[in-house]
């Protein structure tokens, strides 16, 4: 049943240039940001050879590309979250979904799993670009492979998030606001910790990414994006549900 | 015509929704047999959609039960759903899908199996007219056509109750007609809840009627019953209602 709802919500997605355009854009702006860092490299690689233990190429290019890359699906996400239930809401056809004979549980899971796979496909292409380097030198894959696994877990943070925010009105509009604002201020409590480094930081979704961006798979982090993601969806179900009992 | 021993498709039985200190439906109790057409009748806000709402699933009921082929709602909510097809008031349709899409995704739903689904398909359609229209996009039909697909995406399971809310509002009379005659074909096979503001459509198409005032179910007799009688379904209707 899940994998029914995964493939009404892709080529729901699918069907519009929307998430084609969005595609493009997205890798437009990383390989220009990866070609940025590549010319760079390129020019301080004499100085970098006279350092004891130089920075290989993923250190100095691939790692800020997913830095950025994480920064660009945070604005992202509120514009394809926004749909999955403020719209289905709004054009009453959660009532299909509703009447068949499928959980609550179906419809949230799959929603957030449909969007994971377009989001797993946008990491592919970043996955596909930093494999190119191999054809000018040799790559740090446990560099690559923290950052696709920390980028894969926030998106998926993202993602779970606009999701419950998208379950709480009938208006696409108001959802992608909502979520941006929320997300938002979850990058600004990033920038508030790195200057106080106190106990705000553990709520950062970006300080958490950060640890993998430098190659750190720390557990802290894995389990702080878990909760953050069962919480919302578990919250979601809830929603849902709540509005069937009371609504 | 349902005789008194057709099995039993649909029973619930004190129905009560509390919306806040309001009360929208009380004390409903709907039954319905195999083959047999019920109309749903009453003025706006009566309870009609309420009640349809929370016989479909989609409202949990503050009070009473739901039983759809003698599977409970409430405790097997997907067990009793696969028995139901449900066209609300406004059709639940994805106006971006081509028509084939959309009645594939409502199969789908209802657990058609692979090898069944395009004959079902083909089926939906034909019974519904809508045998050209396959890949037409959803958003360009107009509104009768989109009433149609409404009614395909209730009855593409082949349900055992089939409840369809106001299911010929806004369509042409030839249409209507077209519509009324499908609902008759259901009714053959299955159990049909039907509500309306049209009269004569009851008269036409059901085997019993139910009239709702406020929240409350206020007459439930056949047919045959009220024919018998001599009365008018207008009398009755507006000297209960008003």
């Amino acid at each position: 049943m899940i994998v029914t709802i995964i493939r009404k919500e892709l080529s729901m997605l699918f069907i519009s240039p929307f998430a084609w355009i969005l595609l493009a854009l997205i890798q437009l702006v990383l390989t220009w940001v990866f070609l940025v860092r590549l010319d760079a490299f390129l020019e301080i690689q004499s100085q970098l050879m006279q350092i004891a233990n130089p920075p290989g190429i993923t250190e100095v290019i691939i790692s800020p590309v997913f830095a950025m890359a994480a920064i660009i699906l945070l604005m992202v996400t509120p514009l394809l979250s926004m749909r999955l239930l403020a719209e289905e809401r709004r054009n009453h056809t959660l009532t299909l979904l509703i009447s068949a004979p499928v959980s609550m549980t179906d419809i949230v899971i799959g929603k957030f799993l449909g969007l994971m796979v377009f989001f797993l496909a946008v990491i592919t292409l970043i996955v596909a670009l930093s494999i190119s380097l191999r054809l000018g030198g040799a790559l740090d894959f446990g560099l690559l492979l923290s950052n696709t696994l920390g980028l894969l877990l926030v998106t998926a943070c993202f993602s779970a998030l606009g999701l419950y925010i998208s379950s709480l009105t009938a208006q696409p509009v108001i959802a992608a606001i909502g979520t941006l604002g929320v997300l938002l201020g979850l990058w600004m409590i990033n920038l508030a910790a790195s200057e106080t480094d106190g106990w705000l930081q553990y709520f950062s979704l970006l300080k958490h990414f950060e640890q993998f961006n430098q190659g750190l798979i720390d557990t802290l982090s894995i389990a702080y994006f878990i909760l953050f993601i069962v919480t919302f969806l578990v919250l979601t179900i809830r929603r849902l549900d709540g509005e069937r009992l009371h609504g | 015509m349902a005789d008194e021993t057709a099995a039993l498709t649909l029973s619930a039985q004190n129905l009560c929704r509390k919306y806040g200190h309001h009360t929208a439906v009380q004390n409903v109790n709907v039954e319905l047999r195999r083959g047999e057409v019920l109309g749903l009748l009453g003025p706006n806000g009566a309870g009609k959609t309420t009640t349809m709402r929370m016989l479909t699933g989609n409202l949990a009921p503050s009070t009473g039960s739901i039983e759809i082929c003698g599977i409970d709602m409430l405790d097997k909510p997907r067990e009793a759903k696969l028995h139901l097809g449900f066209l609300p008031e406004i059709p639940p349709l994805y106006h971006d899908m081509t028509v084939d899409e959309y009645l594939l995704l409502a199969a789908r739903l209802h657990r058609i199996n692979k090898q069944t689904l395009q004959t079902v398909l083909d089926n939906a359609k034909l019974r519904c007219g809508l045998e050209v229209q396959g890949r037409y996009v959803i958003g360009t039909l107009s509104k009768g056509f989109q009433q149609r697909v409404g009614i395909a995406q209730a009855i593409i399971h082949s349900p055992d109750v089939i409840i369809l809310d106001e299911p010929t509002v806004g369509l042409d009379p030839n249409q209507m007609r077209e519509i009324r005659s499908l609902i008759r074909e259901l009714g053959a096979s299955s159990s049909v809840i039907l509500s309306t503001h049209i009269l004569s459509e009851v008269e036409s198409v059901c085997d019993r009627v139910q009239i709702m005032h406020k929240g409350s179910v206020v007459f439930d007799q056949t047919m045959t019953e009220l024919q018998h009688q001599g009365t008018s379904l207008e009398a009755v209707f507006t000297q209960l209602t008003q």
